[in-house]
């Protein structure tokens, strides 16, 4: 029974309805709970500075920053299209395949197949794919589309359980669940969505960027050739034609143009071998399985598996979640100090551009270049992990909380400045903070498992090396235990949002 | 006008309950729906009305005709699209989805011909969020009524059109369907068109019979607080 508008106002005004009488109370003793986790997971977790010598490889660092320089153009842009041609393509498969499965998203197998495909970070599905089809455009693609597919999957379903019910109820129960969504709900959230997939585009070319450190043609590869062999300038050129690219989205993509960027996308990208060789079949039969299985000696793959648990993958992932848990805490930190940059309504107007385009780069960088970066600095320990996701998520949160605060309704006689920031937009966007920091979790986490990648001692690091050892079973049980703990706190995440009252109408994955 | 008192029995509510949280949206309704019968619900707002219509509707989803008070239209589809979806059920998936792309011509006539009936003729390709508050209200009318279902429940679906709009939607509504519970307003409508009464007040059912025992004071009576 759908109660009635005018009920739930009178229910809300009665006493004794809302379970606990401060809301506020209630968000800070999550708040509070999170921290004091984060302050234990430092103890616990390896953030070990190393005697390196950062001050003057910053130096460089920054010097080649303000000074971009690329000499071969033609590679640059090689660069450049390749990787939106892997985000585009990637996303113009797997924005209707998720709608097909949201609309079916009632149905608990689509539900699971969605969450499990989405807990597995692209790098890892772009490592499983490289073992099948080589540095192709068929592994690429499908490292992006498939986990987007369980993105778009779950994103679109929630938003269709946000929408009006009249219509629904106005056409007939016989009638397909398929013509009924195409007639309702599918309209009905069609502005949303088309915002929601152009934000997913500006991930898509993070995620295409970054299949680069795995050695597909896209910015990434060129990014760590550049790094490695202390090219800062060039680097630069490449991070700063990134940010214009992800700064000029709105300007490029079009509608209409859609289908001649798709054309273009086809003819740039990589060779592949034809799909379905028969090594496929062998990989995922055979491979991917210890031997103890195949021989069907089940004690033995059972002590296997146990093994490889208690010895592997248990530490690192108690290794993953303490620099999750502080990269959280952190991503917040940073978040709520760097929003009131980009917000005229609390800096006021000559701050605003300066602010913003700080949490352009902040949140258009991807983590994983921050991290190597850091990694150069600081030595290989968590803390460039922790800082890198930190700094991309923390600016990410940052500029959805500028846009929404300066949205705020302003009166003349409001406080200004500080006093505005601290007793007016704060505490009005915190509940929407909570809620997208939330969001954040699982990422947050699926990201500092795959930061492994670099070195950093992750879930993420053992999966990497067992594929450079060519173990393909101890990979793929190491990815299906990351991704148990990814839809464990997926899971979690939603029932605290749901619990503190922190949601949000709009929906950021 | 009297309707045969061994008509089929379409909705019935005995005692019945609604509460939601502390509130009490329906208290102790008692009511019998017999095929054939037009009946009026009036009453203040906020009385149940819409309540109510909404647990007859969950009692009969498949023959029911359902005009929700804020109309449920989709402003992304044209007005021949938030018509055609009444009528969802009478074809294929494949069929409704083609339609969505390019409109086909049999349901098109069709539509074209209800639209004419509604004074919405020139707004066939219109979205509905370019239409007037009476006009959006009409086409939620002509989706109800390419329902094609033989009950009709409307929540207030006249309330934005002029009395002489009002009066020939009602007529046509009536003439299509054999059965109708509308919610009024308008109590000179309710009291032209229908031939019973539910008055709800503070959801509670304070009369429930013939319309022609009733007066316009009588009416009044039932909105004073």
């Amino acid at each position: 029974m759908r109660p009635d508008s005018d009920a739930l106002v009178l229910l809300n005004r009665l006493p004794g309805v809302r379970p606990a009488h401060s809301s506020g109370r209630r968000l800070r003793r999550i708040s509070l709970l999170f921290i004091a986790i984060a302050l234990a997971c430092i103890f616990l977790a390896d953030l070990a500075l190393y005697p390196t010598d950062p001050w003057r490889e910053l130096g460089r660092i920054g010097w080649g920053f303000i000074t971009p320089y690329w000499a071969d153009s033609s590679t640059l842009f090689s660069a450049l299209g390749q990787t939106v041609a892997f985000a585009l393509l990637a996303l113009i498969i797997s924005v209707p395949l998720g709608l097909i499965l949201a609309v079916f998203y009632h149905w608990r197998p689509v539900r699971m197949l969605a969450a499990a495909v989405r807990s597995v970070h692209e790098i890892f599905w772009g490592l499983l794919f490289m073992q099948l089809y080589g540095l192709s455009a068929t592994t690429g693609l499908l490292a992006i589309l498939i986990p987007y597919t369980g993105v778009f999957a779950k994103v679109f379903a929630e938003m269709f359980d946000r929408q009006a019910p009249q219509p629904t109820l106005a056409v007939s129960p016989l009638s397909s669940r398929i013509s009924r969504y195409a007639y309702t709900l599918i309209p009905q959230s069609l502005g949303e969505m088309r915002s929601y997939c152009r934000y997913r585009f500006e991930c898509a070319l993070r995620s295409s960027a970054i299949l680069g450190f795995i050695g597909l043609p896209t910015l990434g590869f060129h990014l760590e050739t550049a790094f490695k062999q202390g090219q800062y300038s060039e680097a630069a050129a490449l991070l700063w034609v990134f940010f214009i690219l992800i700064a000029s989205i709105r300007f490029w993509l079009r509608g209409w143009l859609l289908p001649v960027y798709a054309a273009l996308a086809l003819w740039l990208l990589p060779q592949s071998p034809p799909l379905g060789s028969s090594y496929a079949w062998q990989f995922i039969s055979q491979d991917i399985w210890p031997r103890a299985l195949q021989q069907g000696d089940l004690a033995g793959a059972a002590a296997w598996y146990w093994r490889e648990f208690s010895q592997v993958a248990w530490p690192a992932l108690l290794q993953t979640l303490y620099l999750t848990q502080i990269a959280l805490v952190l991503t917040g930190v940073i978040a709520l100090l760097c929003y009131p940059l980009a917000s005229q309504a609390i800096s006021g107007r000559a701050l605003r551009w300066p602010g913003r385009l700080l949490l352009l780069i902040m949140r258009s960088t991807p983590e994983m270049m921050i991290a190597f970066i850091l990694l150069l600095l600081l030595g290989p320990s968590g803390l460039p992990a922790v800082l890198a996701l930190a700094l991309h998520n923390g600016g990410l949160i940052a500029f959805l909380l500028a846009n929404h605060s300066e949205q705020q309704p302003q009166r003349a006689d409001d406080p200004k400045g500080i006093n505005r920031y601290l007793y007016l937009h704060t505490p009005r966007l915190y509940p929407g903070f909570l809620a997208f920091l939330f969001y954040r979790w699982e990422v947050i986490l699926r990201e500092s498992a795959m930061m492994g990648i670099l070195g950093i001692a992750t879930i993420g690091f053992y999966i990497d090396s067992a594929f450079e050892e060519i173990r393909y079973d101890k990979a793929f049980f190491l990815i299906v235990v990351a991704a148990a703990l990814n839809i464990l706190i997926d899971s979690l995440s939603r029932r605290i949002r749901r619990r503190a009252g922190a949601d949000l109408s709009a929906g950021v994955g | 006008m009297s309707v045969n008192a061994d008509a089929a029995i379409l909705f019935q509510l005995q005692q019945f309950d609604l509460t939601l949280g502390k509130h009490r949206v329906l208290h102790n309704i008692n009511l019998t729906v017999r095929q054939g019968e037009k009946i009026a619900i009036i009453g203040p707002s906020g009385a149940g009305k819409s309540s109510l219509l909404e647990v007859l509707y969950r009692q009969q989803p498949q023959q029911i005709a359902l005009c929700p008070q804020q109309g449920g239209l989709v402003d992304m589809l044209s007005v021949y699209n938030n018509i055609f979806m009444g009528g969802l059920e009478r074809h294929s998936s494949v069929y409704n989805l083609l339609n969505l792309i390019r409109s086909f011509n049999t349901p098109r006539a069709e539509i074209q011909q209800l639209c004419n009936e509604l004074g919405l003729e020139d707004k066939l390709w219109h979205s509905p969020d370019r239409l007037s508050g009476g006009q959006r209200q009409r086409v939620a009318v002509g989706r109800a009524l390419y329902r094609q279902q033989p009950v009709f429940l409307g929540d207030e679906p006249v309330s934005a059109l002029d009395p002489l709009q009002a009066e020939h939607i009602l007529q046509l509504l009536i003439k299509r369907h054999n059965t109708l519970l509308v919610s009024l307003h308008n109590r000179r409508l309710a009291l032209a068109h229908f031939d019973r009464v539910l008055a709800l007040r503070a959801g509670e059912l304070v009369y429930d019979g013939p319309a022609a025992a009733l007066t316009s004071n009588d009416l009044d009576a039932f909105y004073a607080s």
